[in-house]
């Protein structure tokens, strides 16, 4: 069992190394980039919410005007018979 | 816009603390040329950048994870989706595949736990477990090409 622990310690150290320099003014421009994708990703949540609540009004208005679940009447009379 | 309030300075702290390590994953991964000889490794730089603002984003909404796990798991997530697009460099993991280079830096280098891993990935554990043997193997100083050779 101790075999890949060894061969995996071996190939950590050679992982390891010193850290690369970090551009300066990393946090802010990230902050600055976070902050638009949220603030884009909130406008396109109200934008889905509105359409939403959008198409639901229509269609209460039209239901209501329209009635849809009553059954039309109907054109076709039954079959006169027995007279 | 206004920068000084409590959350962003304390995502700040965390970016002094965690940029130079995180930086050094994402330069493992892009296998780009040795920062210490003095390049640049934009390419892993832009996935840091991508990485930290996702982290931000939601910085307030995820108190209980760890951000340091978070913004490794955007990295790895960042860098599984653009790999195919950018060639090998000469960084020390050059030979290996993007598969590989992400399972031995998240398993070997970070330590991270092979189901998290595997999870993280998309793979399964077993897959993880193939994929770092083989990528351990093959970076072995030594008897790295015998190994490679026989797989």
């Amino acid at each position: 069992m101790s075999m890949p622990d060894r061969k995996e310690i071996q190939v950590r150290e050679l992982l390891e190394g010193p850290h690369p320099v970090v551009p300066a003014g990393l946090a802010a421009s990230a902050a600055e980039r976070g902050d638009r994708l949220l603030r884009r990703r909130r406008a396109a949540g109200r934008f889905g919410w509105t359409v939403l609540f959008a198409a639901v009004a229509v269609f209460a208005v039209w239901a209501l005007l329209t009635h849809p679940w009553t059954v039309p009447p109907s054109g076709v009379s039954p079959p006169l018979e027995g007279w | 816009m206004d920068h000084r309030a409590g959350p962003y300075a304390e995502f700040e702290a965390f970016v002094a603390g965690a940029a130079g390590r995180l930086l050094h994953v994402a330069v493992l991964l892009t296998a780009e040329a040795d920062p210490a000889s003095g390049a640049e490794c934009p390419v892993a730089r832009r996935l840091l950048a991508g990485a930290l603002a996702r982290t931000y984003a939601h910085w307030g909404r995820v108190r209980g994870d760890d951000p340091y796990d978070d913004t490794r798991r955007e990295l790895c997530v960042a860098y599984a989706r653009t790999a195919r697009r950018h060639p090998a460099g000469t960084g020390i993991l050059a030979r290996l595949s993007p598969p590989e280079r992400l399972v031995l830096v998240l398993r070997v280098y970070e330590g991270v736990a092979e189901e998290v891993a595997a999870a993280q990935l998309g793979l399964t554990p077993e897959r993880v477990r193939v994929l770092c043997n083989r990528a351990v193997s093959a970076m072995r100083p030594a008897s790295g090409r015998g190994a490679e050779g026989a797989a």
